[in-house]
């Protein structure tokens, strides 16, 4: 009996998935996606989105995919222009907000759209990335969150039981990369990327600064290389702003 | 007279401990912040800040450091940065003492309706539902009633649910009140506003404190 015949899905490879992993170009970085893959996205609203992969996921011409990303997008930019590109077939995600481009295909049921709660999206990626396939938690109890779904009261108190989410592929933007994958971070830029990083068989980096092994310290790694698998180094970004607050001097 | 929107932001301020992490809801919980003595309390925000400070002076504005509304803001000394797992472990195992959140109906029994509205435009759920389950206390403020004079404090909500039982404290610019299970205790009138002008505009009973 082989362990890997035993995991759920497409077995992956074992081994060999931790060299050469820095790619040139955002179609090799891409190349392995395919038409109806689950892509989880990082960002929050347009802070920290991967935004040259997301450009080329529209140019790689795949199709019928299934974001989950919690805002998909705002103001036509980032994950926006996917459901401009008609590439999207549902979305996982938890606001929706002014995201007019959202609001009118879901009214129109040009994507399926599914509205989860923030804490239950990124617990439900941490689970997958963890290897737990489910878990309870009492967020969403007596609302519509619950409908359908498993509960149990333990210690007189009721949960839900919330599935784990996996992804076939992680766009992931990090500040700081080395050639092993080891990232950093900037500020709330972070969100959801290290999170979706662990939750997809393929997690790709999009990194500001590339640097050698080394570079960073150990202790100062905030998600370790293991969970990255093909590096991309772009040094340019929009970074949009969706609310600039500001005080006067 | 009522509560001014600032008057209710200070009342709300008044709820806050010294040494209490709080999470402020988007709309007016977020002027709150505003009415807390510097180092009073620590100001979490959903996607991934704690030690959440003031808007930043112009030209020091950056588009990856902002709060859970998208709005750009700063970090105080002692603050600390993480991923939306982490945020989530904080709300959800119960380690944020209290969220102030805005809603759009409110039980007597503690129920709180706050993402969306029948028939309306769905806005998502974003933190709500895990902030109103996993904060320690959860307040609200808010208008006493709709736009259209329609109740908010309710016997029973019939706008979509956020979560059951955990509002402990409603406050509009009527005054404060607190959900017992049967109707609202009057724990406190603005200046001016009688019983009877709270009650024409509570859904529910209104008891004495």
């Amino acid at each position: 009996m082989t362990g890997a015949s035993e995991l759920p899905g497409e077995p992956v490879p074992l081994g060999g998935r931790h060299a050469n992993k820095v790619v040139d170009s955002v179609a090799t970085a891409l190349e392995p996606l395919r038409d109806g893959m689950t892509i989880l996205v990082g960002g929050f609203g347009l802070s920290g989105n991967p935004e040259a992969l997301i450009r080329g996921v529209v140019e790689r011409g795949v199709k019928e995919l299934t974001l989950v990303s919690n805002n998909a997008g705002n103001l036509g930019k980032g994950l926006a222009t996917w459901l401009r590109a008609g590439i999207i077939k549902k979305v996982v995600c938890s606001y929706i907000g002014n995201n007019e481009d959202l609001h009118t295909r879901m009214a129109s049921k040009a994507v399926e759209v599914e509205i989860v709660p923030q804490g239950t999206l990124a617990e439900r990626m941490r689970a997958a990335g963890a290897g737990i396939p489910a878990f309870f938690t009492p967020t969403g109890v007596g609302t519509v969150v619950e409908d359908g779904k498993e509960t149990r009261e333990i210690d007189g108190r009721r949960y839900i039981l919330e599935r784990a989410l996996a992804g076939d592929v992680a766009l992931v933007r990090a500040q700081t990369s080395d050639h092993f994958g080891n990232l950093r971070f900037w500020r709330t830029a972070r969100n959801f990327n290290p999170v979706m990083a662990t939750a997809a068989k393929l997690a790709i980096v999009e990194c500001d600064s590339l640097v050698e092994d080394g570079a960073i310290a150990p202790d100062d790694v905030h998600l370790p290389g293991i969970f990255v698998h093909r590096i991309l180094h772009v040094p340019e970004h929009e970074n949009a702003f969706e609310y600039r607050t500001v005080r006067p001097r | 007279m009522t509560y001014s929107t600032e008057d209710m932001a200070r009342r709300a301020a008044r709820e806050i401990p010294a040494g209490s992490i709080v999470n402020l809801g988007i709309g007016l919980p977020t002027q709150v912040a505003d009415h807390l003595p510097s180092g009073h309390a620590w100001l979490q925000s959903e996607n991934g800040l704690l030690g959440m400070g003031p808007f930043p002076f112009e030209g020091d504005e950056d588009p990856n450091l902002i709060n859970a509304g998208k709005q750009t803001v700063t970090v105080l000394p002692g603050g600390s940065t993480f991923d939306s797992a982490s945020s989530f472990a904080m709300i959800r195992g119960g380690h944020v003492d209290l969220a102030i959140l805005g809603a759009m109906q409110v039980s007597a029994g503690g129920d709180l309706a706050n993402w969306a509205v029948p028939g309306g435009k769905t806005m998502g759920i974003g933190g709500a539902m895990d902030l109103a389950s996993g904060c320690r206390r959860v307040i609200v403020l808010m208008q006493h009633t709709t736009k259209k004079h329609e109740f908010k404090l309710v016997q029973k909500c019939d706008y979509p649910l956020t979560a059951t039982r955990v509002v402990s404290l409603v406050i509009t610019e009527l005054g404060s009140f607190e959900p017992t299970g049967h109707g609202f205790r009057i724990i406190e009138l603005a200046p001016g506003v009688t019983r009877e002008t709270a009650e024409g505009a509570t859904g529910a009973p209104l008891v004495d404190a």
